[in-house]
């Protein structure tokens, strides 16, 4: 990343994004189809329809809302038009947006109407595209940017080469002082130990330790049979066999610069260095944690191919998989297959993907971006009131 | 089955340097496949210490699945990336395919 000069969006919080998105975001369910029309009258504006916002209550309450404030406040977003039904978790979630100091406003529907919103809220959205359309690019340091990692539809080949590309990343970004986030709370059993061990204090560990034990008793507490889900079938079809082979890939990504905190669910970091955040490991869930906690550019090694994307967080695939590398070119972003074959190594590989997290960062379209996934789901913790 | 794409061709064409099978960590007692692997007499590459040593196969190993590089009684652990990933379901030999059939999870206890 430090050949060529690296250039961001710098948000009045002094935050850095990658990416300049007008936002129009749905406090609720109800709210999606005026937030879809508004963003199909003003072009270049990005509607981000989701499922929830109704009836929610305590902690899931909580985490909703976290997460509508966080996507807002994420510094790959511009500006951002809020719409709910009714005024006063309208207002929560503009007021959350605003304390950021970038332009947001809020609109409700009750007494006013879909139409009467959409003329509104449209007006307001061309301004805000426009005052976008003149942030500037400006050079910025390679340690004001928040990435995180999450692999998906891993296969015995992202243990072997994907992640430990991405730990390349990892530890070069920290130790250039950026701050990285991973997480997949369930996907760490049988490495567990290992995670722990590599906490920077007791604190931290006991923190981490109760999220693991929190999650796993929640699990446990179903007596479900997680065979089918944990590993997946793809993840069997690819070879892999139990949870724990699957965490220690899933763990091969992670570095080895200890992890200075334990986030809950859609925190903002407050410590610079590798982060755990207690999170799902469904990989729209969890990247839409990650945008909500302010990362800039999301890692994502594939096995298989999952094909994921994010509205606002640029996913950047990376395989080992000759097979997948092969057949599902579009959406690799980049092949290390060569590893499998030691046809290069890992410092190789690292730097390639330095390259390109360098480029993205520049502007670059990922595939997921390009083919124009923008999936965006919530993590819901229990059912409504 | 209901799925209409005609199915890829899977097989894959690794340069003829590249090894069979690699093994994250010495003593690991499985390595997986790097390329589709027939029966016969292999190599092994270990990534921790780039030792290249010989195997015995003799099942088919598809890409990605993985191979028994010792003899595992039945419910012994079965060691990778240096630390326990599962439990021996069956006795295993050298040189057979190890999968889902033949071991299982030691943590998910309802998943057996």
């Amino acid at each position: 990343m430090a050949e060529q000069p690296l250039t961001g969006y710098r948000r009045p919080d002094g935050r850095v994004g990658v990416r300049n998105h007008v936002v129009i975001l749905p406090v609720d369910d109800l709210s999606n189809a005026v937030c879809e029309h508004i963003a199909a009258t003003i072009p270049g504006t990005l509607a981000l329809p989701h499922a929830y916002g109704r009836l929610q209550y305590g902690e899931d309450f909580d985490l909703t809302f976290r997460t509508l404030i966080g996507t807002g406040s994420n510094p790959n977003v511009a500006a951002v038009v809020v719409v709910g039904i009714e005024p006063n978790w309208t207002n929560l979630v503009v007021e959350g947006i605003a304390r950021t100091g970038k332009p947001v406003q809020g609109f409700s529907i009750e007494r006013h109407g879909d139409l009467r919103v959409l003329a509104e809220a449209a007006r307001t959205a061309q301004q805000f595209m426009q005052q976008a359309s003149e942030v500037r690019r400006e050079p910025v340091a390679q340690d004001e940017l928040t990435i995180s990692i999450k692999c998906g539809e891993s296969d015995t080949t992202t243990g072997l080469g994907s992640c430990p590309t991405v730990s390349q990343a990892v530890d070069r970004h920290v130790a250039a002082g950026g701050t990285v986030i991973f997480g997949e709370t369930s996907e760490l059993t049988g490495g567990e130990d290992i995670i722990a061990g590599r906490c920077a204090t007791d604190e931290v560990r006991a923190r981490f330790q109760a999220m693991y034990d929190g999650y796993i008793a929640e699990i446990e507490s179903s007596n479900a049979n997680l065979l089918g889900s944990q590993p997946t079938q793809g993840n069997i079809r690819g070879g892999l066999s139990t949870i724990e082979e699957k965490a220690l890939g899933n763990i091969a990504k992670t570095g080895s610069v200890p992890v200075v905190d334990a986030l809950e669910p859609a925190m903002t970091p407050t410590q610079r260095g590798l982060n755990f955040m207690d999170s799902s490991s469904a990989a729209a869930e969890f990247i839409t944690l990650m945008g909500a906690a302010g990362a800039a550019i999301h890692l994502f090694p594939t096995g298989q191919g999952n094909i994921i994307g994010n509205p606002i967080v640029p996913v950047i695939k990376i395989t080992a998989n000759p097979l997948t590398a092969r057949t599902m070119t579009e959406h690799v972003d980049l092949d290390v297959s060569g590893l499998l074959w030691r046809e290069y190594g890992l410092r190789e590989a690292g730097d390639r993907l330095m390259e390109l997290i360098g480029r993205v960062a520049n502007g670059r379209l990922t595939c997921a971006e390009a083919l124009g996934h923008r999936e965006f789901v919530f993590t819901k913790l229990y059912r409504s009131a | 089955m209901g799925q209409t794409l005609e199915a890829v061709d899977t097989r894959t064409q690794a340069p003829p340097t590249a090894p069979a099978f690699l093994a994250h960590n010495e003593g690991d007692m499985v390595a997986v496949a790097v390329q589709d692997v027939s029966p016969g007499t292999r190599t092994v590459v270990f990534m921790d210490s780039d030792r290249q040593a010989e195997i015995d196969v003799t099942e088919e190993v598809p890409l990605g699945h993985k191979v028994a590089l010792v003899d595992l009684a039945e419910g012994a652990d079965v060691i990778e990336y240096g630390v326990r990933v599962a439990l021996a379901r069956q006795p295993i030999s050298v040189g057979q395919l190890v999968h889902v059939h033949n071991v299982r999870s030691a943590r998910w206890q309802n998943s057996r």
